[in-house]
């Protein structure tokens, strides 16, 4: 980078292109230089954002595919909305191939980062982030890809988020990894989606974990083929403190991941301790919904080569309904992987295929629970099944999902 | 001496009013800035108008009315269109009408400075313009100037602080904002395509007056005379306009939704990914949002489980959004700043009677 340039930049507080790259400073009018940039900028052009704290008033948005954002640095560019006056969310982003890397976004009145229906977007380490800690005034979201393909989301922090830090949803082919993800309700969530990985991020302090997601009405439903692994995710004891009405408001604290219906979904070498209500929890979706295209059962689950340890110590019983399940049917010996055993009626009589079925693998550490539904329906009959070896089976593995990265625009 | 100068003075009077005559006459659209690309910096290049504060149109250039329009705090908007001489707009039955290259829609957001007042000044606030180019339609807007004679291209659009006298004689401070281009992308936005919201014929079928024929016309029917649209369908739905009491409820509540919500909320629009569809033709009651539980809200649920509790208003997280100003919540996203109290009371009443 031209140093002169930039003087010349921090001299006049305008903005300056060269080679296409859009020099931008802080400083007045920060707001409509800023998004002048984001409009004249075309396909290939990088806007750089110098050091410092923008102070913005409204909701910025790019619409031209191809463009690099960079800041200095996370903590070094900082994009505030602490004074947001309007737009729903910090960043709106609706155009391909979309590079998003070295900032931070603070303090958004609504979503932190937002893309909308776009084939391709990266963020690399960038941070989005409510200040003031965990509060259900917080923004909902802070990374926030929904109907896009080829999503890449690495060594990115998310912190404060109402509803889920990161969260992808009603999207197809997904890396999300090397990420933290900490004091939002939702650590990270995928919702009815395709073909995710969720690998090697750290996940503490949430409400919720990891959350995987398949709900009913939507435009995308059937999510499926989604890989967690390598992940760390421990502690996630925050007490839920998302709106009512939101799925996750029903999520419990102490969660460390929670897979709500979906298919075809691997969960693989991960560290998960010491949530306090459920290492791991496997359920059908417990809402009314006359959608009939829906599947509320999760199917063909296969959990292996995890470590556990102390699950469920202190329950969320009081404020939640699944925790209180759990503590009622568990007493004091809290599984680690729970399954709700709900399957449509027609497999209660005749029987769960044999590929859809939870498989378990080797899962150090591991307690499990689940419910049988034909026993539960009968009187006087346990029906309880902790019985690890039952479904004790190998599956083949999910395929690794590839995405073109490029590379060279992520210097 | 002094005859004199007061004959330099009537001749230049003269003159000037000549040159008016003349240049009235004269004055045609630009057609070629409309199809080049980009936009210019000035409004007034493209001689829409033979008298910018006076809002009076060029030749060619067609005043036109919506029977139900989008809130747009409290303005007051003049829509013209535009279509090049030997084409015109062809029909289509769901959408918009299918606008011929070259044309452009052009819409003047103002404020009567004292809505209590008969002749009240004026205050122009900004130009949209919706271009049909070669590649398709463009949007961008002008922001008129203090002395409101001319209006300047805000790519990234501006912020006005502003005031006027609503009709109860009450002063109103507003933050006024004029969009970016991205912006009005947002809501023009089908399948990724920038397209026109408002004229459609059954948006369009009601009787305006003409200062060129002294009367009062269907608009369709003058603007097929006058050679902007191809036809209309003998048998045409009318939208309700949401503000006339004496028409169903439902059918005002629909309107008004479709107008204000339904560009987004579509299957299509950029708010596909909530399911709530708010289109005029959207018949499936739980994607209108009755009894629909928020997929993406955040505290935009306002702790509401609905997006409209049958018969209970105070339940519903669509009405919560719209009396709400904070950005986070607030529905529309964009476009306002103001609550508009007329269209709250109006889904307030509908969503009661549920």
């Amino acid at each position: 980078m031209n140093k002169a340039c930039i003087f010349c930049c921090c001299l006049l507080l305008n903005n300056f292109v060269i080679a296409g790259i859009h020099y931008i400073d802080p400083g007045e009018n920060i707001q409509e230089r800023l998004q002048e940039a984001m409009i004249l900028s075309k396909s290939g052009d990088t806007i750089q954002l110098n050091e410092g704290l923008y102070e913005l008033t409204d909701g910025l948005s790019l619409a031209q595919s191809g463009v690099s954002i960079k800041g200095a640095g996370i903590d070094k560019t900082i994009l505030d909305f602490t004074h947001q006056l309007s737009g729903a969310q910090g960043l709106l982003v609706t155009s391909d191939a979309v590079v998003l890397k070295d900032f931070s976004v603070i303090n958004a009145k609504g979503d932190a980062i937002k893309i909308i229906g776009v084939d391709g977007i990266f963020i690399v380490n960038v941070k989005v982030e409510w200040t003031n800690g965990p509060a259900t005034e917080n923004g909902a979201y802070g990374l926030y890809p929904v109907q896009s393909k080829n999503v890449y989301i690495d060594g990115c922090i998310a912190i404060g988020a109402s509803d889920a830090g990161i969260y992808v949803g009603q999207s197809e082919n997904i890396i999300v990894k090397n990420n933290i993800a900490e004091y939002n309700v939702a650590g990270i969530e995928i919702e009815n989606s395709y073909y995710a990985d969720v690998h090697e991020n750290s996940v503490s302090k949430n409400t919720g974990g990891i959350l995987i997601f398949d709900l009913p009405d939507l435009p995308q439903q059937d999510g499926h083929h989604i890989r967690i692994f390598d992940n760390q995710i421990s502690n996630n004891n925050t007490d839920n403190f998302a709106p009512l009405g939101n799925i996750v408001a029903s999520v419990p604290r102490g969660t460390g991941i929670l897979v709500m219906a979906g298919s075809d979904i691997e969960i693989f070498d991960n560290s998960i301790h010491k949530n306090d209500t459920i290492n791991l929890a496997i359920v059908s979706y417990f809402q009314e919904t006359d959608d009939e295209n829906y599947h509320p059962h999760p199917r063909s689950i296969y959990i292996h080569d995890n470590k556990f340890s102390v699950s469920g110590s202190n329950p969320d019983s009081e404020r939640n309904e699944l925790a209180r399940i759990l503590e009622n049917f568990s007493g004091d010996d809290m599984p680690d992987i729970f399954w709700d055993g709900v399957i449509p009626l027609s497999q209660i009589i005749f029987g769960q295929p044999e590929e859809e079925k939870v498989a378990l693998g080797e899962n150090t550490g591991a307690l499990f629970m689940t419910i049988d539904p034909l026993k539960y329906l009968l009187p006087f009959i346990d029906p309880l099944n902790s019985n690890y070896d039952d479904f004790m089976t190998h599956r083949s593995s999910l395929r690794k999902i590839v995405i073109d990265i490029p590379f060279e625009r992520l210097d | 001496m002094t005859d004199y100068s007061f004959f330099r003075f009537s001749y230049a009077l003269f003159a000037l009013f000549a040159l008016c005559l003349n240049v009235q006459a004269d004055i045609n659209v630009n057609d070629d800035l409309i199809l080049e690309e980009g936009f210019p910096e000035y409004l007034s290049e493209f001689g829409f108008f033979v008298d910018n504060k006076k809002q009076i149109p060029a030749k060619n250039v067609i005043p036109y009315e919506l029977i139900s329009s989008l809130f747009s705090d409290y303005t007051k908007k003049n829509r013209f269109v535009y279509v090049p001489e030997s084409s015109r707009a062809k029909y289509k039955a769901d959408t918009t009408y299918q606008f011929p290259l070259g044309s452009a829609l052009v819409k003047t957001f103002y404020y009567i400075k004292n809505e209590q007042q008969k002749n009240s000044e004026k205050q122009l606030l900004e130009t949209r313009l919706l271009l049909r180019k070669p590649d398709g339609w463009h949007a961008a807007s002008y922001a008129w100037n203090d002395g409101q004679d001319e209006a300047k291209l805000k790519i990234a659009g501006t912020t006005i602080n502003t005031s006027w006298i609503d009709r109860d004689g009450e002063r109103r401070d507003v933050r006024y904002r004029v969009p970016n281009k991205n912006q009005c992308q947002e809501c023009h936005e089908a399948n990724k395509q920038i397209i026109p919201i408002g004229p459609k014929a059954r948006n369009l079928n009601k009787n305006i007056f003409y200062p060129d024929s002294g009367k009062k016309i269907n608009q369709l029917t003058y603007w097929l005379d006058n050679g902007i649209i191809d036809s209309y369908p003998k048998v045409l739905d009318r939208v309700v306009d949401w503000q006339d009491s004496t028409k169903n409820l439902n059918a005002r509540a629909r309107s008004y939704l479709a107008i204000n919500c339904g560009h987004c909320h579509s299957p299509v629009g950029n708010a596909a990914s909530s399911a709530l569809y708010l289109e005029f033709t959207e018949k499936r009651s739980i994607h209108l949002g009755i009894k629909k539980k928020p997929v993406a809200a955040g505290r935009g649920s306002g702790n509401k489980l609905y997006s409209i509790a049958p018969g209970d208003p105070a339940e519903s997280i669509m009405l919560y959004r719209m009396q709400s100003v904070d950005p986070g919540v607030m529905m529309p996203e964009s476009g306002r700043s103001l609550i508009h109290k007329e269209g709250v009371n109006l889904i307030e009443e509908w969503i009661l009677s549920l």
